[in-house]
């Protein structure tokens, strides 16, 4: 429709679209960008709670919508695939996480459980087959409708009249139950999908962008936190680092093939990759640029290539890693910091990548909305104004508990001193 | 420490320089093969986690080296400890009691089970409450252990109301006087210090320490 306020939406989104993409470019933008991010925030937005943010896709579409319609941000986040997806969880029997009526209270953010999900004895099988290991192996210990995988014929060696008798498995009770549950719950996600489509049309019809079409993982987060779990991994820096280095560069290459195609997929450029441990507290630089950084830094390459803008957050406190991550071709990257100071961010990385950041969690939670109008005040002049390219953000996006007078001062202050 | 053997000096070194390979096959030939008193073991043990803890002072060493650190520390412990016949001896003294626990709401436990290892290498005697822990559980710990110092760890922004609901309860059932509490975790700053009430605030394991031995008057 070429209505003029379809028109007018259209040259806002092109617009807001082009401030992300000046910033990433290291172009000076016609205003700072300021973005919104928000999970269960929007449940306390709503006066609803966190449980029925995560099961009813129409109510947490409104929230979304009328988040977006108030705050008018220069990008937003996938909100509904961020909350929505209790019923989605629900059906694939997902086990890495504890969720609003699942396991914590209704009024509770989901929580990751950190657990070996991978024995350091199941390398070299991760390492020799990944396909053949997450098939059998670790789908169904985080999956229960995966749970009958286990029963899957070896596939690699099957061949001629192997090949034909060695598919008898699928035809055993466990393996067609898992299938026939698999099948219904790609069904559920197939309809939240859409859900979250058709959200994603109806603000870009508003004049809103998305900040990411997708997200991914460094390949050392992959193996700490979905595989290892926190214990295991540090433990593996000293006993087994050789199997672990092999199983980081087998990851960055399987990593970046699926994130590049679902990048691609999604139409939008921007990869947001939350990161979980690069942070100074968490290990030595020499294990830092040993273990964590090389598999990341090829993997940010292979995207750079395929015209992706990789988005990492760097959460916590990354200030002694700065010099180390500088090392990649500029104009291409958004680096979101959490804890690390942005002045000082902007000192080492500023002719290098974008930022993004970081009212803290601390100021949106307990600060009034003056202490809010300072801290953006303070980052626009010794950020922005000093030429450094800042999308601004909350540390981490909007903080669940966060009164909402603080986020409408968060862009009242943007537009201020920006805009 | 006594003067130690040349044995013994290779089996700190081989700890706290995180050579398990080597370090635990040391101690399980000194303890099974041969016989070697398990109290002096465990001795050398504690004596290599205090390499261990100066150098995480230091900033030479990072929380891989304090976990894998705590699981040698396990290993030998299971092996020795069977073995000591005698009767314990008086216990070393103390420093002061630390009750430790991540707030309810919340169930990361990293920071908080750094923090106790830190704390208990600096001789502290502590005691680890867990996560997700309740309020009432936090009074019913403070009233039977008698701790000097409560520490209470969050990662979450929900443990910002957690924190403050569990000092001001402390605070109700009349136990803040000869308490102090201190906070810490990954989101924890001086606002939610002031937000939560407590005494002080951290986000590593070495200001934990540095705290409780000020608070305890013990040298740092």
């Amino acid at each position: 429709m070429n209505t003029p306020a379809a028109e007018r939406a259209r040259a806002d989104h092109d617009a807001r679209w082009r401030r992300i993409l000046d910033s990433v470019a290291l172009r000076t933008p016609d205003r700072m960008p300021v973005v919104l991010y928000a999970t269960f925030w929007l449940a306390r937005y709503g006066g609803i709670s966190c449980r029925q943010l995560m099961y009813d896709y129409e109510k947490c579409a409104e929230l979304s919508e009328r988040a977006v319609l108030e705050f008018e941000p220069d990008a937003y986040t996938p909100m509904l695939f961020a909350s929505a997806c209790g019923q989605a969880l629900e059906t694939i029997g997902f086990k890495q996480l504890q969720w609003p009526g699942h396991g914590v209270g209704d009024n509770q953010p989901y929580q990751y459980l950190d657990r070996e999900y991978m024995k350091a004895e199941e390398y070299d099988e991760f390492i020799f087959d990944p396909t053949g290991f997450y098939l059998r192996t670790y789908l169904p210990r985080v999956a229960s409708a995966f749970e009958g995988f286990e029963d899957l014929p070896y596939f690699p060696g099957l061949h001629y009249m192997r090949l034909v008798a060695g598919i008898r498995p699928f035809a055993k009770p466990k393996v067609r139950g898992a299938l026939e549950k698999v099948i219904k719950a790609a069904e559920e996600i197939g309809r939240f999908g859409k859900h979250n489509a058709i959200f994603n049309e109806r603000m870009a019809g508003f004049g809103y962008p998305l900040t990411n079409g997708i997200t991914s993982v460094s390949p050392y987060d992959f193996i700490a936190d979905y595989f290892r779990g926190a214990r295991g991994m540090m433990t593996d820096l000293f006993r087994h680092k050789d199997k672990l280095l092999a199983a980081l560069e087998k990851s960055a290459i399987f990593l970046l093939r699926q994130t590049v195609a679902q990048a691609q997929a999604s139409g939008n450029p921007i990869v947001f990759i939350p990161i979980h441990w690069a942070p100074d507290n968490f290990m030595s630089d020499q294990q830092f640029r040993t273990f964590w950084w090389p598999s990341f830094r090829k993997m940010m390459l292979g995207m750079i290539d395929a015209g992706l803008i990789p988005m990492p957050l760097w959460e916590a406190d990354c200030t002694k890693r700065l010099e180390i991550i500088r090392d990649v071709p500029a104009g291409k990257c958004i680096y979101w910091f959490e804890r690390t100071d942005m002045v000082k961010a902007f000192e080492v990385l500023g002719d290098v990548v974008a930022l993004r950041g970081n009212l803290s969690a601390s100021l949106m939670t307990t600060g009034k909305p003056a202490d809010i109008d300072a801290e953006v005040r303070r980052l626009v002049e010794q950020v922005f104004h000093k030429g450094g390219k800042l999308i601004l953000d909350a540390a981490f996006g909007i903080p669940d508990e966060t009164p909402v007078e603080n986020v409408r001062a968060m862009f009242a202050a943007a537009r201020k001193y920006a805009g | 420490m006594s003067s130690m053997t040349d044995q013994e000096k290779q089996l700190v070194e081989w700890l706290a320089d995180m050579r398990e390979e080597e370090a635990l096959p040391l101690a399980n030939r000194m303890l099974l093969e041969e016989h070697a008193d398990p109290m002096r073991v465990l001795e050398l043990c504690r004596n290599a986690m205090d390499i261990v803890g100066k150098r995480f002072q230091a900033g030479e060493y990072f929380l891989p080296e304090l976990v894998l650190a705590g699981e040698m520390l396990e290993k030998i412990g299971a092996i020795a400890k069977p073995l000591i016949k005698q009767a314990p001896g008086a216990a070393p003294a103390k420093l002061g009691r630390v009750l430790i626990g991540t707030v309810h709401g919340d169930l990361h436990d990293i920071g908080k089970n750094i923090v106790t290892f830190m704390l208990d290498i600096n001789g502290f005697e502590v005691r680890d409450i867990g996560i997700d822990v309740p309020v009432q559980t936090f009074i019913d710990e403070v009233t039977s252990f008698k701790p000097a110092v409560l520490g209470l760890s969050g990662f979450l922004t929900l443990a910002f109301d957690s924190m403050k609901e569990t000092i001001e309860a402390i605070e109700a059932a009349g136990l803040r006087k000869d308490l102090k509490i201190m906070i810490g975790g990954g989101q924890i700053d001086d606002a939610v210090r002031t937000y939560t009430g407590a005494d002080a605030f951290g986000t590593t394991a070495i200001t934990a320490v540095s705290l409780c031995k000020n608070w305890l008057g013990v040298a740092a």
